[in-house]
């Protein structure tokens, strides 16, 4: 089965990165530069897992979990928060956003495809 | 060093100014090309002949017998402009001929005499024998002058 | 992944080129806060683009840099979150730890060390700001990173369900889920089923806390499951299972008893199959939502969507610009045959020739626009010269950019680069006065240094001012005297004055550093400004500052010229420049003295120049009757009349450099191909009437290995 990846980041290195790691191992990725472009591009798709950084310009990690959480559709879709900050205040504050999960950048792609597998089974 | 081998290393290009042979390594040589009308450079030294159309690149043309002190004949369409290429840098050689190319040993290279009169000594490399006649082998470096305008 | 085309160089690439946007973002929000117009943002934007260089740089191992991008992050961090305005010194010293931050960059991107002592330095001066030890543990925590391999080790993911042999821990497992953890998309059945992966799983679905259908609140958990769990792992192992939920759940772990858990079985239901749809009545999260959050807010209309944006290999573009330009030449030699094989101007031949032009034309404009650049890169680097070059001399400078904006030609842009940092680090060192100086003359201690570009008649115009104490013109000329440079008895205006530092050999640094102008190398300033087919010009005034202009063109492809004859040698003028034409009457000429001529034009009088003369071409005329002139404008406003001997065309042309030729004629900008193959020069007008004013000594035309003989020619 493949599954379908939303990752919303404003690096550019990250965004083709998160590619790199998932796409040859099956994942189907989307991608979006913020928080607004990534509103934008879930009107139009139905992911099984979102990706998202914290610190982004427009609209941040934490406005996008909440947006995304207000939508019925995406209520229960996994978001795993993509973020260098491992402070656990950080943590705390982006699962009382609505995510589900974090992982600590920078991570290997054996990191990223297993937290994936962590909130997708 | 010193061993000598009888495998001729050296490929020279033999031509004619103002009735003097001269050559250059064939190394150096990436064309000739039949005359064709320079456009003048203003204010130009008078060694500098002016610049012709090289396949949509603007190549200098250097008037050889100026720039090495013989008098200068008035060019015909039996002149030649031999396209040298140093450091990077494409130059055209107005010269009379272009005579022959000839292989030879590094070896059979001789140096100039010191003459410290004589305006061409310190751009002829070496002189060599060809069939007895004398062929002067010309320093392209010390030929082609290098831009000085350069930023620093 | 094959290793001729291996992703992760591109990536690395793409981080580079993605850290110099990064770098310029974080200089524009400096450059905001520096001039107070900065708002809550703006510290963000700051924040936000050393963090994601940090970001990278972790993921390529890049130690230096993500040790540093650490530091200073977290001192803007601290100034963000606490919601500090930084003073003048605080951003001037943000600005140096952003330098730096690029020399990093830079240098781990070519592989090269960057000495470690500057960024200790900083960091200490950055800790020292908010009055915090140097922080080394969590720095170096940072940088204990994995590096990104290509290959993916799917190892443990891979654990079998069943593991072959016996395992020989039971664990014993209570877990309760609370409403929070269905909130935050986790998912129960998803978090057994990675726990059965560990082993062998027998989970229990507790439903004793369900209460009747009637009474159920979707939004309230109440099942809870019991896992007896063989498997070879450590409780570390089974609780990482369920970090995300740390928090979100009741966890209970412990080790049983082989023959202990048959103890409650009569009592509990049925083994749930962890890969079917757990439980009776899960809560499914997304039925009947009680209190929606707000909707997203909708994006803001002053926002402009970002704009796709495709990376294209410049060597890809050279090459169309290359062919656009062969078009070009082509073009002009097949209407000139059409030309010359008689064709009437209405046949559908020429018609069709028109519309080629016209399609060429608007090719060429769309191949230029693709290398056009703002200036701000250009700008930016300019700003740190300031700062560099203020700090070595120990004042106090304030460069204002204007036009950042202004898209130039890339090449031309790059090759400002080295004659802008010569032209700046002059004004600073130079043009402005030591800060006393200054007070005492009624200025403010802090100078400033004014860079700005502009478009103005298809041309671009940069130009670099400053407001120090102007050129010191009895020394300049004093200084011309000694040299040499010009005759003793020689009486110079102003601007002929200042035109004396452009000379070749004006001057050394020795001989100007006393002095309240300037002149170290600006002729190799003006060299690298006219090799763009550019000029500079000067303006000063004593007291109040300098001002250089830098003129050029948009591109260094193409110019809509002039095609004229010059004593039987066609050459070109750049059209921009030509402001009318006229044929010369008997009366129009009037000599001011011998060898200074100036015409008529509508009441007022304009210098005039014989073309052909003064590109040594020919003697000068004696009678201009019936000449035509081209009445051309100058940077300066001035105007000047040029003699020539017929006019041929006005047409785009190509442009090709000269910049191979051993030899540099002055006045010459660059040289075009004309339709029959033969090679015209390109006239900068400016340029050839500039090099009258200041009548050169022969020697400066010369190149330096062949002036000796060359006098013996000319004298």
């Amino acid at each position: 089965m493949t599954l379908t990846v939303l990752a919303v980041d404003d690096s550019r290195t990250m965004r083709d990165m998160i590619r790199l790691a998932l796409v040859p191992n099956g994942f189907s990725v989307h991608v979006a530069e913020d928080g607004l472009d990534g509103l934008d591009v879930l009107s139009g798709l139905a992911p099984d897992v979102i990706i998202t950084d914290i610190n982004m310009p427009r609209m941040d990690g934490f406005g996008f979990i909440d947006a995304v959480r207000a939508q019925e559709d995406h209520r229960a879709t996994p978001i795993l928060v993509l973020t260098t900050e491992s402070a656990a205040d950080l943590k705390m504050r982006a699962r009382n956003a609505g995510a589900t999960g974090w992982i600590v950048k920078p991570f290997d792609p054996g990191k990223l495809v297993k937290a994936l597998h962590m909130v997708t089974g | 060093m010193a061993e000598k081998t009888g495998s001729k290393d050296l490929e020279l290009l033999t031509f004619k100014v103002a009735d003097q042979e001269y050559s250059l390594d064939i190394m150096s040589v990436r064309e000739i090309r039949g005359w064709t009308r320079t456009t003048p450079m203003p204010h130009a030294p008078a060694y500098m002949r002016g610049v012709i159309n090289l396949r949509g690149t603007v190549l200098p043309v250097m008037d050889l017998a100026r720039r090495l002190n013989l008098p200068s004949q008035d060019t015909n369409d039996r002149n030649v402009i031999i396209v040298v290429h140093l450091n990077g840098v494409m130059t055209g050689l107005l010269v009379d001929a272009v005579s022959d190319i000839v292989a030879m040993r590094r070896d059979d290279l001789k140096p100039p005499p010191e003459m410290t009169s004589d305006a061409q000594a310190s751009v002829v490399r070496a002189l060599t024998v060809i069939d007895d006649r004398m062929i002067r082998v010309l320093d392209l470096g010390a030929v082609v002058p290098a831009r000085t305008d350069e930023i620093a | 992944m094959s290793d001729q085309n291996d992703p992760m160089a591109d990536i690395r690439a793409s981080f580079f080129v993605e850290c110099e946007e990064l770098l310029e973002a974080l200089q524009d929000g400096l450059g905001s806060l520096d001039d107070g117009v900065g708002d809550s943002e703006t510290i963000n934007v700051v924040f936000r683009a050393v963090h994601s260089i940090k970001g990278g740089a972790g993921a390529f191992g890049l130690e230096h840099l993500v040790r540093f991008a650490h530091r200073y992050e977290t001192v803007l961090d601290e100034v963000r979150s606490n919601g500090l305005t930084p003073d003048h010194e605080n951003v001037k010293l943000f600005f140096r730890a952003a330098d730096h931050l690029s020399d990093l960059v830079r240098a781990s991107r070519d592989g090269l060390t960057v000495p470690q002592d500057a960024g200790d330095a900083l960091l200490a001066e950055l800790d020292a700001m908010l009055g915090t030890p140097a922080e080394t543990d969590e720095a170096s925590a940072q940088v204990e990173f994995t590096p990104l391999g290509i290959g993916i080790d799917l190892g443990d993911l891979d654990a079998p369900f069943d593991a072959g042999s016996a395992p020989s821990t039971r664990w014993s497992i209570r877990f309760q889920p609370r409403a929070e953890l269905y909130e935050t998309g986790n998912e129960p059945q998803i978090l057994l089923r990675n726990l059965a992966r560990l082993g062998t799983a027998d989970v229990t679905c507790d439903v004793g806390a369900l209460p009747l259908l009637l009474e159920l609140s979707p939004e309230t958990p109440h099942l809870a499951w019991t896992i007896a769990l063989d498997a070879d792992v450590s409780e570390a192992e089974i609780r990482e299972v369920f970090e995300f939920v740390d928090g979100l759940c009741d966890l209970e772990v412990s080790l049983a008893l082989y023959d202990d858990n048959t103890a409650s079985t009569a009592e509990r239901p049925p083994a749930a199959d962890v890969n079917a749809p757990a439980g009776v009545t899960l809560p499914q999260p997304d039925t009947a939502p009680q209190d929606m959050p707000a909707p997203p807010p909708a994006r803001r209309a002053a926002e402009p969507p970002a704009r796709s944006v495709v990376r294209v290999d410049l060597e890809r573009i050279e090459r169309l610009v290359n062919l656009v330009g062969e078009l070009v030449i082509n073009q002009a030699m097949l209407a000139q045959s059409l030309v010359s094989a008689g064709l009437s101007p209405h046949s559908d031949a020429m018609n069709g020739l028109e519309e080629f032009q016209r399609l060429t034309r608007d090719i060429q404009d769309s191949v230029m626009m693709i290398r056009a650049q703002p200036v701000k890169s250009l700008f930016q680097r300019m700003s740190r010269i300031v700062r560099e070059a203020s700090a070595a001399v120990g004042k106090e400078v304030r460069l204002v950019t204007d036009g950042e904006a202004t898209e130039v030609d890339k090449t031309v842009i790059e090759r400002l680069a080295d004659p802008l940092t010569h032209m700046i680090r002059n004004a600073v060192d130079h043009g402005l006065e030591p800060g006393a100086d200054r007070v005492s003359a009624g200025k403010s201690a802090e100078g400033t240094v004014r860079l700005s570009a502009a478009h103005r008649s298809g041309r671009v115009i940069i130009e670099l001012s400053d407001d120090g104490g102007g050129i010191n013109r009895p020394r300049v000329l004093q200084i011309a005297r000694t040299k040499g440079l010009i005759p003793p008895e020689a009486s110079l205006s102003d601007t002929e004055i200042d035109n004396l530092l452009f000379l070749p050999g004006f001057s050394t640094a020795e001989s100007v550093s006393n002095l309240s102008g300037r002149g170290v190398g600006m002729d190799v300033v003006r060299t690298a400004i006219q090799q763009l087919g550019g000029r500079i010009s000067i303006q000063s005034e004593s007291g109040q500052g300098t001002t250089f202009t830098i003129s050029l063109p948009l591109t260094l492809a193409v110019l809509d010229g002039m095609v004229v004859d010059v004593a039987g040698e066609t050459m070109v003028l750049p059209l921009n420049v030509v402001v009318e034409t006229l044929s010369l009457g008997p009366d129009d000429v009037q000599m001011l003295r011998p060898g200074a001529e100036l015409v008529r034009v509508r009441g007022g009088f304009v210098p005039l120049y014989d073309l052909g003369a003064m590109l040594g071409y020919r003697s000068r005329r004696t009678d201009y009757t019936g000449c035509i002139v081209l009445l051309i404008s100058l940077d300066d406003g001035n105007r000047a009349a040029l003699v020539i001997d017929g006019i041929e065309d006005q047409r785009q042309v190509v442009i090709k450099g000269l910049d191979d030729s051993f030899f540099r004629a002055p006045g010459i900008a660059a040289a075009t191909i004309l339709g029959d193959g033969q090679i015209a020069l390109i006239l900068d007008p400016a340029d050839v009437i500039a090099g009258c004013l200041v009548p050169l000594p022969v020697d400066a035309r010369l190149p330096d290995r062949s002036s000796k003989e060359e006098r013996l020619e000319h004298g």
